[in-house]
Order: C-alpha cells, then sequence, then structure tokens
C-alpha cells in the first residue's frame, strides 16, 4: 500500500514537473529574443558605418562582425521547443510552420552562418565592402521571416 | 390602367437598362494604343514596381523561377479566398494570346477579354493610374517570360460576392483614376506618389477598407487589420511613421529597419521588388511618404 501511494506521488510529481516544463516557455523566448537583440545591436553598428552615418572603424566593424558570428553559431534547436509558436503561447511571433519543417528552418539559420563569416572575412577591409556583406546577411533574415514570423501589431 | 401598367414595364425596361449599363464591363478604347510600341526594358521595370511577380509567381516558386507566373497564391479575405490567376506567356493557360488593349483593359479596367469583371483583389484600382506607355512596356516585357502550362483555379468565393456583374456598382463607387494625394512639391514627390499610388499599390495593404472593400481614401496609409488575419498592417503617415528619408529608403533596399530589425511577412517580396529598383526612385518614395498629410 505504500509502495503504491510513493509510486503515485511520485508520478504526481513527476506529471506535474513534466507539465510546467512543457507550458513555461520563457527562458527559451529570452533567449531567442536576446539573441535577435545581439544581431540587431551589431547589424546597426555596421549599417551605420555602410550609410556613412558613423565613421568607419575598422576595429569595431571586426568586432560587431565577430559577434553577429558568434550568435550565428548558437545551435537553435534548443531554444525552439514545440508548442512554443503564437498560436499556443504569448509573447512570440514563431509561426507554427517552422515545425512542420524544422530542417528548413534550420538550414535558414545556417545561412545566417556563412553570411556572418563573409562578414567575418570583410569587416576590417574598408567601409565600401560592409554593404554588400549587409545586404547578404539581410537576404537571409528575411529569407526566414517570409516563412516563419508573423507580422508585427 | 393599361397604360400605367406600360408606363411601368416602360420605366422597368429603362431602368434595367440604366442599370445594366453602369454594370457592364468596358474595355479601354482600342484606338490609345494602337500607336504605342512597347519597351520591355522600361517593361521591366514597371514590372517590378508593381510587383506583379510577387502575387503571380507558384506558391513555392523561389530565386528566378519567380518570373514564372503560373499562379495559385491564394489570397484569403473577409469576401472569400482569391487565387492568383496563371498570367504567364502561355497562350492556352496563360495570356499570351491577347492584344495589348485587352491587357490594358484587364490592367487599368478590370475587364476581361470576354467582357467580365475581375475581382479588385487584383489591384486595377491602383493600376488604372499607370500611363498608356508603361502598359505598353509592361506588356510587351511580359510576352518575353516564360510560359506555365498550368490551368488558373476558380476563386473560392461564395455567394453575393461570386455574382461578377455586382462588381460593375463596386467600381462605380469606389474606383478612381484620381491621385489621392493632390498636394505634390516638386518631381521627385510627383515620382514618388507615381510608384506608391500607382505601380507599387501601397494603399491596397497599408489603407483601411470599408464594410463593401472600397478603400478609404481619407485614411490613406493610415495602416489596416491585415486581411489574411495575422497581425496589422502598418500606418505609413509621417505621424505613425517616424523614420527619417534615408531610414525608408534604405528599408526598401536592405529589409532593415532603423533599429536593424528585419522586413517580414508580404512586405518580404516588395522589398526584394524595391532593391532592384534605382536609388532614385527608394528615395521619391520615402520622400512622397514624408510628405503625406496625416490622417485624423
Amino acid at each position: 500500500m505504500k509502495a503504491i501511494i510513493t509510486f503515485a506521488t511520485a508520478a504526481s510529481i513527476a506529471f506535474v514537473g513534466s507539465a510546467m516544463a512543457q507550458d513555461d516557455f520563457s527562458a527559451n523566448l529570452k533567449a531567442r529574443q536576446g539573441q535577435f537583440r545581439i544581431l540587431a545591436i551589431n547589424l546597426g553598428i555596421i549599417g551605420d558605418m555602410a550609410k556613412g552615418k558613423m565613421d568607419y572603424d575598422a576595429a569595431a566593424a571586426e568586432a560587431a562582425a565577430h559577434s553577429i558570428h558568434g550568435v550565428s553559431m548558437v545551435h537553435q534547436a534548443a531554444l525552439w521547443p514545440e508548442g512554443s509558436d503564437n498560436m499556443s503561447i504569448d509573447g512570440t511571433r514563431a509561426l507554427p510552420m517552422i515545425w512542420d519543417d524544422f530542417a528548413d528552418f534550420s538550414s535558414k539559420w545556417d545561412a545566417l552562418g556563412t553570411a556572418a563569416e563573409n562578414l567575418v572575412s570583410v569587416a576590417g577591409t574598408g567601409q565600401e565592402a560592409l554593404g554588400p556583406a549587409l545586404g547578404q546577411i539581410g537576404g537571409t533574415c528575411k529569407a526566414c521571416h517570409d516563412t516563419y514570423r508573423a507580422s508585427a501589431n | 390602367m393599361k397604360n400605367k401598367l406600360g408606363i411601368l414595364i416602360a420605366l422597368a425596361v429603362v431602368g434595367t437598362g440604366v442599370a445594366w449599363g453602369m454594370l457592364r464591363a468596358s474595355p479601354v478604347d482600342e484606338a490609345r494604343f494602337a500607336a504605342l510600341t512597347g519597351d520591355p526594358e522600361n517593361g521591366q521595370r514597371v514590372f517590378t514596381a508593381a510587383g506583379c511577380a510577387s502575387c503571380h509567381h507558384a506558391p513555392d516558386a523561389k530565386e528566378d523561377a519567380k518570373l514564372i507566373l503560373a499562379g495559385g497564391q491564394k489570397f484569403p479575405s473577409d469576401f472569400g479566398t482569391f487565387i492568383a490567376p496563371n498570367i504567364s506567356s502561355d497562350p492556352e493557360n496563360g495570356i499570351g494570346g491577347w492584344s495589348l488593349p485587352e491587357f490594358a483593359s484587364a490592367v487599368t479596367k478590370g475587364v476581361s477579354p470576354e467582357g467580365s469583371h475581375y475581382y479588385p483583389a487584383f489591384p486595377y484600382t491602383s493600376y488604372n493610374k499607370m500611363t498608356d506607355q508603361d502598359v505598353a512596356d509592361l506588356w510587351s516585357y511580359m510576352q518575353t517570360l516564360p510560359a506555365a502550362n498550368v490551368p488558373s483555379q476558380p476563386h473560392e468565393v461564395g455567394f453575393p460576392f461570386n455574382i461578377r456583374a455586382s462588381l460593375g456598382g463596386w467600381k462605380m463607387l469606389f474606383m478612381s483614376d484620381a491621385w489621392v494625394v493632390t498636394d505634390v512639391a516638386d518631381e521627385t514627390e510627383i515620382k514618388g506618389r507615381y510608384l506608391v499610388e500607382a505601380l507599387a499599390h501601397c494603399g491596397e495593404c497599408h489603407s483601411p477598407r470599408n464594410a463593401l472593400g472600397g478603400l478609404d481614401r481619407a485614411n490613406w496609409l493610415a495602416g489596416a487589420p491585415n486581411p489574411a488575419g495575422d497581425g496589422r498592417i502598418p500606418a505609413l503617415t509621417p505621424n505613425q511613421l517616424d523614420w527619417s528619408t534615408e531610414d525608408i529608403a534604405y528599408y526598401l533596399e536592405s529589409g532593415f529597419t532603423p533599429d536593424f530589425d528585419s522586413v517580414g511577412g508580404h512586405m518580404v517580396e516588395v522589398v526584394e521588388n524595391f532593391a532592384q529598383l534605382s536609388a532614385e526612385d527608394r528615395t521619391a518614395v520615402a520622400q512622397y511618404l514624408k510628405a503625406l498629410p496625416t490622417a485624423d
């Protein structure tokens, strides 16, 4: 009898535990959105130099490029658990379609990595190299957002 | 008594005739286009600015395949789901067998070669401000594009919106070839107005519509619900969009907002188109937007 109760208690704790883990994606959302914020801030530095709004500074451009590349190295699977889409939870614009073809979603992230590698290799070579490299990165943002991100409200 | 009935019948006949006349789909005057020769090079620019491929490429087409105008993309709305038709150069399934006046009637009047009305999901209410020469250039360019051998699918539109004759009344109420913004400062703004109001048909998504789907020109580019049900289409008026002219032009070129978020949704395709236009074109659009009157 005691064994049965212990088993039942353990099972219910395990059940509650897993249910909580499934419902609370706040850490995943913070991580996801934080990495995009790091990208945006560093793309802003490169972009302002590319547009001539900020003087070109090779060291600062390279630092920004390395940060962008660093973020692109973060493997995404752990940040995007199934059920963390905008139909299931608040606070995200991630469309459920991501999980219909997660391999395609991942390949779009990999494309950002390739574009970031290119940016790292040219960022220190001069102001005129920034625009095209940035355009390439922008293309990878668009390619993914076109399919997998909902419009802003 | 007999006389009264006769008058009633006569009135009914006249009334029906007048109504029929108003609802009739009338094509362009062919003579207007007889002397025009199309320039496919400028036609390509018109095609890109007008975003023809963005709606008419096959649903999963990428890169160069977007120039195969096979149709098939779905556009949900309050009135049903519209499915873009095949407008490739295929004479059987596309529009390869059309004449220039037939093409002009479709693009600027929303009238098919068979004489029926197109649904205004096809933005002829914007394209009707296109110059005749641009229409001719566009036609000459589109004939150079590949043929797609797939039939167009019927729209998924229920009663009463499936009665196409009623679109004659809709056009009478809501279709205007007058510019929305009449107060333009210089050539750049005039160019921007042509791009925004005619070719790129920005108002079709960025302006609200009334219950019958007519554009609310008093709230021009003041933002609107997304007909696809996903979020809102943002306002472009200066009181809502506080980006600089350079920011807007750069967004249209790169897809990056001033704080380096990136473009999403259907606007991705719009930016892809604008990126292929000239820097002058993008700046003209930006200047036009910055000069927009503020909606109440």
